[in-house]
């Protein structure tokens, strides 16, 4: 199912969560929307759902407008951020629930119920748990639970709010890559929010960053990261160093740095610039002195400081930082810097 | 040596001073006085109680209080899940007066919501000449007692619903709503069953309260024998005419009636470990 999302603007009370955003979707895509807290992508996702009305704008299915259809209407499958299981309903019974809250022919017979709700555990492996309550399961297993829940409707898009954001750093890397297993296995559009870019960018097949209610990019992983069409996306996504300065005549001056800025207007700029794409030596470098070094495995992360007192990171193999020692000036250099006027 | 104290914890003899001080400050005001009313009671022998306890008037008092917590209390219950659903799950303007207006009765004096009962309802007042020209009686009857007491006692349900079904916030409700349940279908499945037990507790409370409340009912009921006296108001009128045996035979049962409502409470508090705590 296609999804568009035309010029939605959103109000709560005097404080705008939505300010004309548009968003397309492609049928069976897995997209990540991300953002810090109050960038809005909740609120995106819940007027997606059907569980918001925009004050204004499209929300459109396949091309048909749910703009004011109910959630159940878009046939939308949710998973909330706690969750939300029925606690005094087994697993098998929460599964079920969209089933038997169908009425007439649209309800299927008790034992298709049985079994599509036992394929559902089998998908998510949760196989044998039928009979359990939420409260007998562990953080993980209750995200399965409301995972199978959310696919028992056959839906045409499945939403997810913070869909790992409870879990413990072990078991949202496995459920990461099962949410990935089970939108390659049913092929259903799926859209996740997140604030952690990490999982927006190893998971999702595209990422719309928001910010104050808007959105500042939609891109593939390396499309946002390579190629930041904002200052906001540079420094959301991935590591960067920020430094302030001056554009004159395509050149950035600034913490006593100087970077190449082809394009870029005269007048006050902010360059990033990411730690692993700083070298040591190399042309047009600059100086700085050596302030820290502490190695992570094959890399050497190196804090310096510029001439004019600016503090940098650098990322570089670790091999090459084997010799430097602290308080020692250095070189460094970059053949890739994302400048934004100011 | 002695044994290192917890961190956290209080030297012994401030344990030891504020325990005692609240047992004997329970005993004192609490269980004393109950004793005495079982000790009065028994003063002449169980068959004195058994007398005054089958006396017909008293057997007419018993009758009425419980049918008033009979019409009292499900009505009561059933408006504090609509109102507590309402304040807790919604948003809508006036939401904070509704909240104030149901605290009015515990705010009000019980002699006070009588004496507006009399003012409405009674010869003199608003629909006075209205109520007589059909012949309906409220004050000074049982009608008049019923409507007292759910107003004593309407706070006790929504009270204790409110703030828990603001804990456990809309997600549930909203699961269900986009799976396809209907608003009805919602609040039978998903928003009572996680209430039952707060609700449970809620009618206790309310039951207790119903079953002794004196000011209001004293005010609205004209103390007619056999007629319109409760419990608590036939409890009265022995001890004013120095029957202080039949005083205190009533007595007691009312007061095993309140024991009996706090025994099933404290069988709640163990049957559902989450009520527990959240005492009042």
């Amino acid at each position: 199912m296609t999804i568009s999302i035309r010029s939605v603007d959103k109000r709560f009370g005097r404080y705008p969560a939505l300010n004309d955003v548009s968003l397309e979707i492609a049928d069976g895509e897995l997209l990540a929307l991300l953002g810090p807290s109050g960038s809005g992508k909740t609120t995106l996702l819940r007027t997606i759902a059907g569980l918001e009305f925009p004050d204004a704008g499209q929300v459109l299915f396949g091309g048909e407008d749910v703009t004011y259809a109910s959630a159940a209407k878009r046939r939308v499958g949710f998973v909330f951020q706690q969750y939300a299981l029925f606690k005094h309903m087994t697993v098998a019974k929460n599964v079920a629930f969209g089933l038997d809250v169908r009425k007439g022919r649209e309800k299927p017979s008790k034992a298709d119920i049985t079994k599509r709700v036992d394929e559902l555990l089998k998908l998510v492996e949760l196989d044998g748990l039928g009979g359990r309550y939420p409260s007998q399961l562990s953080g993980g297993q209750r995200q399965r639970v409301a995972l199978s829940r959310a696919l028992a409707v056959s839906p045409s898009v499945l939403l997810l709010d913070e869909p790992f954001g409870a879990l413990d750093a072990t078991v949202r890397k496995s459920l990461r890559k099962e949410l990935r297993r089970i939108h390659d296995a049913t092929g259903v559009t799926t859209i996740f929010v997140t604030h952690d870019q990490e999982e927006a960018m190893g998971l999702a097949d595209r990422v719309a960053i928001l910010n104050a209610g808007a959105i500042e990019q939609v891109g593939t992983p390396d499309e946002v990261h390579d190629s930041p069409a904002t200052a906001f996306v540079c420094g959301f996504v991935g590591d960067a160093n920020r430094i302030e300065g001056l554009v004159a005549a395509g050149v950035f001056n600034g913490g006593g740095v100087k970077l190449p800025a082809k394009g870029v207007a005269d007048g006050p700029a902010c360059a990033f610039v990411r730690p692993y794409d700083l070298a040591l030596g190399g042309a047009n470098a600059f100086a700085a002195t050596l302030q820290r070094v502490s190695v992570q495995g094959a890399v050497a992360h190196l804090d310096v400081t510029t001439s004019a007192g600016a503090a940098i990171e650098a990322v570089v193999a670790r091999a090459e930082a084997s010799n430097l020692s602290v308080g020692q000036p250095l070189k460094l250099s970059t053949a890739k810097a994302h400048i934004f006027p100011v | 040596m002695s044994r290192a104290r917890h961190p956290t914890e209080d030297p012994l003899w401030a344990k030891v001073l504020i325990t005692a001080l609240v047992l004997g400050f329970l005993a004192l005001v609490l269980l004393l006085p109950l004793a005495a009313v079982f000790v009065e009671a028994f003063r002449r022998g169980a068959g004195a109680v058994m007398g005054a306890v089958s006396n017909p008037d008293a057997i007419a008092a018993i009758k009425l209080t419980l049918l008033t917590a009979a019409i009292a209390v499900p009505f009561n219950a059933v408006f504090g899940l609509c109102a507590s659903w309402a304040i807790a799950k919604h948003e809508f303007p006036g939401k904070s007066f509704l909240i104030t207006l149901i605290d009015l009765p515990f705010s009000v004096s019980p002699v006070v919501a009588g004496l507006i009962y009399v003012l409405v309802f009674g010869m003199q007042g608003w629909f006075g000449e209205a109520l007589i020209d059909h012949d309906i009686k409220i004050v000074f009857a049982v009608p008049g007692i019923i409507l007292a007491t759910v107003f004593v006692t309407f706070p006790f349900v929504a009270r204790e619903l409110i703030p828990l079904m603001q804990e456990q916030g809309t997600a549930e409700e909203e699961a269900a709503i986009s799976m396809g349940a209907s608003g009805l279908y919602t609040f039978w499945r998903v928003t009572a069953p996680n209430v039952r037990w707060g609700l449970l507790y809620g009618v206790l409370l309310c039951n207790a309260r119903a079953m002794g409340e004196f000011g209001a009912v004293s005010v609205v009921s004209g103390h007619i024998r056999g007629l319109t006296n409760t419990m608590p108001l036939h409890v009265e009128i022995l001890y004013n005419e120095y029957d202080f045996v039949g005083a205190f035979s009533v007595a007691a049962l009312l007061c095993l009636l309140a024991v009996a409502t706090l025994v099933l409470k404290g069988l709640l508090e163990i049957a559902q470990p989450a009520v527990r705590g959240r005492g009042h």
